[in-house]
């Protein structure tokens, strides 16, 4: 388990991570969600040791992050690169190498992978003779050729086509099935709800929302129903103990104070006439991010 | 999981750094156009020169080691009446009883050359190193010491690569940054020592086969200097490279990081090329680290210095090498993820940690 704890980092006098503190669980994709410049790079970086923190500190299965630890990390930055003029499989193998496999099994990842994410056709060609999507590809393989421990990958999405998301989805999970922690920063939020396990937000330096998906959904979720009866709905916005969100003739959206008012909400509209529909909204993350930020 | 310590992670990158060079035309094609050149200065004058040199020849023994030699023979009846043609510059040399070689202030390397066995020659006017050979040879080394200086710049180049695509995060991310520059230095080190080896091997072979054994045997002594001084010189110059990649995030930005090691190339090559007449400035020069390693050996090609003043010098180099590799490693470390700009050396030195 990756623990991050207290951490804070400032450039000059901005600071730009304040004590943030979270786990990474083994086998669960975590999904990083935060606006632009509110730190998710930052935190990665100092996962990886490539930047210093300041406070705090990050620690894996309990002890500290040293090189050889460092190195079985499976890292992809956020802006992306590669050698452009290296060939692609000899590339991934050479950084396979690099995170200390022996050659041969380096290369053997190296031809795994590349079938794993269709590349195999492309191997000998040099990265710069790649389509985009297709750099992206190999950048995910050159994060997983040394078979990581924990990966962390920095928007990890972004630039793909649906195909390619479908791809290099279905390799990730398969890395998390096998129990590697994963924690990926993204900003397309419909693609995160349909990946990740937990969630941890970040907003201005800051954590505001941590844990489970379905926990993270239940607390900031279970307020808000959406009901449909045969008349005109108006009566809601006079019922105590609730807030109309939206109101359209028979359709309301609308939030309750406490665990009890919806039923009584619903007694009050069957009390009325016919109720067509009485459904709690599960709230999209779209929603729990953009309260938690 | 197998980790990568210093040392393995030093030769994987030193092996990408050549191996990336070896598949490069421009490399062999470098390298090519280098021995032609060679080639073609040691042996080109002589098949395409002046035609026959015209050799007086005294009595029948020195006719007959003459006779189906590419020279032009001319009898005369003594040894007085040739020294005065060799003195009137009619001929190049003569050869007397003895058999011996008469020349006036050079040794006529091409009758030398023409004969199977070389006689012992009489110098007239001898000199230690004829004005013409030793400013050639200055070029020479020079021209050298330029070509090795500058092939570190691809250090820089490589390193601003790295920036610009970003790959040096993993790398950072995966091995120690030491073991990046290290890997560095090494691999273009055999690079460039690779092909100075080629170079000084063909040097005696081009000079053999254009006849010119006895410039040869002046050069070699010097050049026995020149290698030890180039295998150190060419760590300082490297490890300056490397800073001077890592302070700047693009190669639009290079020029700017480059040019003040362009100077420390630049400098000793003109430094030594034009104060090659004043003793007391190539002196100074041969016991400058930087300049240290093309100015010491012609030194001693020149007769100026004495050995025990070579290997002080290599010394003083040798020691300006650590001091130089560890205040890089430093600059490198400091500077490498910082992005944007030029990175300020203040900065860059803070920036280590």
């Amino acid at each position: 388990m990756l623990k991050v704890t207290s951490v804070s980092r400032s450039f000059g006098d901005h600071r730009v991570l304040d004590e943030i503190s979270f786990d990474v669980h083994s086998g669960r994709m975590t999904g990083f969600l935060g606006a632009n410049g509110s730190g998710k790079t930052t935190t990665m970086r100092i996962i990886l040791g490539v930047l210093a923190p300041h406070g705090g500190s990050v620690t894996w299965r309990g002890g500290p992050i040293t090189q050889p630890v460092r190195q079985s990390f499976g890292y992809m930055p956020e802006e992306r690169g590669l050698y452009p003029k290296m060939k692609v499989a000899e590339q991934i193998t050479w950084l396979g190498q690099l995170h200390g496999l022996s050659a041969s099994k380096a290369k053997a990842n190296t031809g795994k992978l590349l079938d794993e994410l269709d590349l195999t056709g492309r191997a000998d060609d040099k990265l710069e003779e790649l389509s985009l999507g297709n750099q992206q590809r190999a950048q995910i393989a050159a994060a997983l050729v040394h078979d990581p421990a924990l990966l962390i990958l920095d928007e990890p999405f972004s630039g793909l086509d649906p195909i390619a998301v479908d791809t290099v989805l279905r390799v990730l999970r398969d890395r998390a099935a096998e129990g590697v922690p994963v924690l990926f920063s993204s900003h397309q939020l419909a693609l995160v709800e349909r990946l990740c396990d937990d969630l941890v937000i970040i907003s201005r330096g800051s954590i505001t929302a941590s844990g489970g998906r379905e926990e993270l959904r239940a607390k900031y979720g279970t307020s808000r129903f959406e009901l449909v009866v045969d008349s005109d709905a108006g009566w809601l916005r006079d019922h105590p103990g609730v807030r109309v969100v939206d109101l359209d003739g028979p359709r309301a959206v609308f939030e309750v104070d406490n665990g009890q008012t919806d039923q009584r909400v619903l007694e009050s509209a069957l009390s009325r006439g016919a109720v067509r529909s009485f459904t709690p909204l599960v709230p999209s993350l779209e929603e729990i991010f953009k309260e938690a930020i | 999981m197998a980790t990568t310590g210093f040392w393995p992670a030093t030769k994987l990158v030193a092996e990408r750094e050549m191996r990336t060079f070896l598949r490069l035309k421009g490399f062999w094609f470098g390298l090519a156009i280098l021995l032609i050149a060679l080639f073609a200065a040691a042996i080109l004058p002589t098949l395409f020169g002046d035609s026959k040199p015209v050799v007086a020849a005294v009595g029948p023994e020195a006719r007959q080691v003459l006779t189906d030699t590419s020279v032009e023979i001319r009898d005369v009846p003594d040894v007085a009446t040739a020294e005065q043609l060799v003195r009137a510059e009619e001929v190049e040399a003569a050869v007397v009883p003895g058999p011996r070689v008469i020349a006036l202030d050079d040794p006529p390397t091409k009758v030398i050359a023409a004969l199977a066995t070389a006689p012992p020659v009489d110098l007239l006017a001898p000199a230690a190193v004829t004005e013409g050979v030793r400013i050639l040879v200055i070029q020479l080394f020079a021209l050298v010491f330029l070509m090795f200086g500058m092939g570190g710049s691809a250090i820089a180049q490589g390193t601003v690569t790295e920036k610009q695509t970003r790959i040096v995060e993993i790398l950072v991310a995966t091995v120690p940054v030491r073991a990046l520059l290290a890997g560095k230095i090494l691999g273009h080190w055999l690079l460039n020592v690779g092909q100075l080896l080629v170079v000084t091997i063909a040097a005696p072979i081009a000079l053999q086969l254009g006849g010119h054994s006895s410039l040869l045997t002046m050069v070699a002594p010097a050049l026995g200097w020149f290698i030890p001084f180039l295998c150190f010189g060419f760590v300082l110059l490297a490890s300056m490279w490397a800073v001077a990649g890592a302070l700047v995030s693009r190669q639009e930005d290079l020029g700017a990081s480059m040019g003040p090691v362009m100077m420390l190339v630049m400098g000793p090559y003109f430094g030594v090329v034009f104060a090659s007449d004043n003793a007391t400035a190539m002196t100074v020069l041969s016991y400058i680290p930087f300049s240290a390693a093309v100015a010491m050996p012609l030194r001693m090609f020149t007769g100026e210095a004495q050995a025990w003043e070579a290997a002080l010098s290599l010394g003083v180099l040798a020691g300006a090498v650590v001091a130089i590799v560890l205040l890089a490693s430093r600059l490198y470390t400091g500077s490498l993820l910082q992005t944007g700009g030029k990175v300020a050396l203040k900065k860059a030195w803070a920036h280590a940690d």
